[in-house]
């Protein structure tokens, strides 16, 4: 089966944590992920700039490593990104701003990518959303 | 055949960027001419009140991208009468115009949607 997943809760927030455990049984149970599409205060776990205490759980780093492991698409919305300063290296020089949050394999774009994703996944999977 | 998403908006129009974040997937789906829902719900209610003066909490308004989605084909409005009722809103004019629903009613709408996001 394949399934597009959402996330829309920051890396301290008990729903991204089992959003990546839900997507790492996923592919361990022999399914498909054809897109994780991380919105509102989700873009944070793609962020490269969050320091976590060395004897806790490091999210962003995780999902990091899923993502390259697995060679996934990952998306973060754009428009909920530049709110919260997870800016890549394009968007960083566009709006003249120093830090750069986003690298690959994360991509910045828009929500058409969650609507992509959903229409063509078996399942849309959201965490996080209140 | 297109799948139909239903997004469930939660968030009073001024309590943060929930409202017009949830708005956001709806517009986006619209434009992208997709089958798409929307039901207010709990505080999400808020945002259908007309006559809301978003300079005074030096906000933009919320209530002209809301009346963009007509324009986005998404026509398919709902709204939940108890949460309505709950905050002494019903029946008081709302500035979509969104059917009410409640109880099996809201069971019977999340039952015709494919896909469901709530935010």
């Amino acid at each position: 089966m394949k399934f597009a997943i959402a996330l829309f809760a920051p890396p301290h927030a008990p729903s991204s944590r089992r959003a990546l455990r839900f997507a790492e049984a996923v592919l361990a149970g022999g399914h498909e992920i054809n897109r994780l599409f991380f919105y509102q205060d989700g873009v944070h776990n793609a962020s490269g700039s969050i320091v976590t205490p060395q004897d806790e759980l490091d999210l962003p780093a995780q999902w990091r490593a899923f993502v390259e492991r697995h060679k996934l698409d990952a998306v973060v919305c754009i428009a909920a990104a530049l709110r919260r300063g997870v800016l890549d290296a394009q968007e960083a020089q566009r709006y003249g701003r120093t830090a750069i949050a986003v690298t690959p394999p994360w991509e910045l774009s828009g929500l058409g990518q969650l609507h992509e994703a959903a229409q063509q996944a078996d399942r849309l999977v959201c965490f996080g959303g209140v | 055949m297109a799948k139909a998403m239903l997004i469930v908006s939660r968030h009073s129009p001024w309590s943060g960027l929930g409202a017009r974040e949830a708005l956001d997937i709806a517009l986006a789906g619209g434009a992208f001419e997709l089958p798409i829902g929307m039901l207010f719900l709990d505080d999400g209610v808020f945002q259908l009140l007309p006559g809301q003066q978003p300079a005074a909490v030096e906000q933009k308004d919320l209530a002209a991208n809301l009346q963009a989605l007509p324009l986005f084909g998404v026509d398919d409005l709902y709204v939940c009468r108890q949460s309505l009722r709950l905050r002494g809103l019903d029946g008081q004019p709302l500035a979509l115009p969104a059917t009410p629903l409640e109880g099996p009613e809201l069971a019977d709408l999340f039952d015709r949607y494919d896909l469901v996001i709530t935010l």
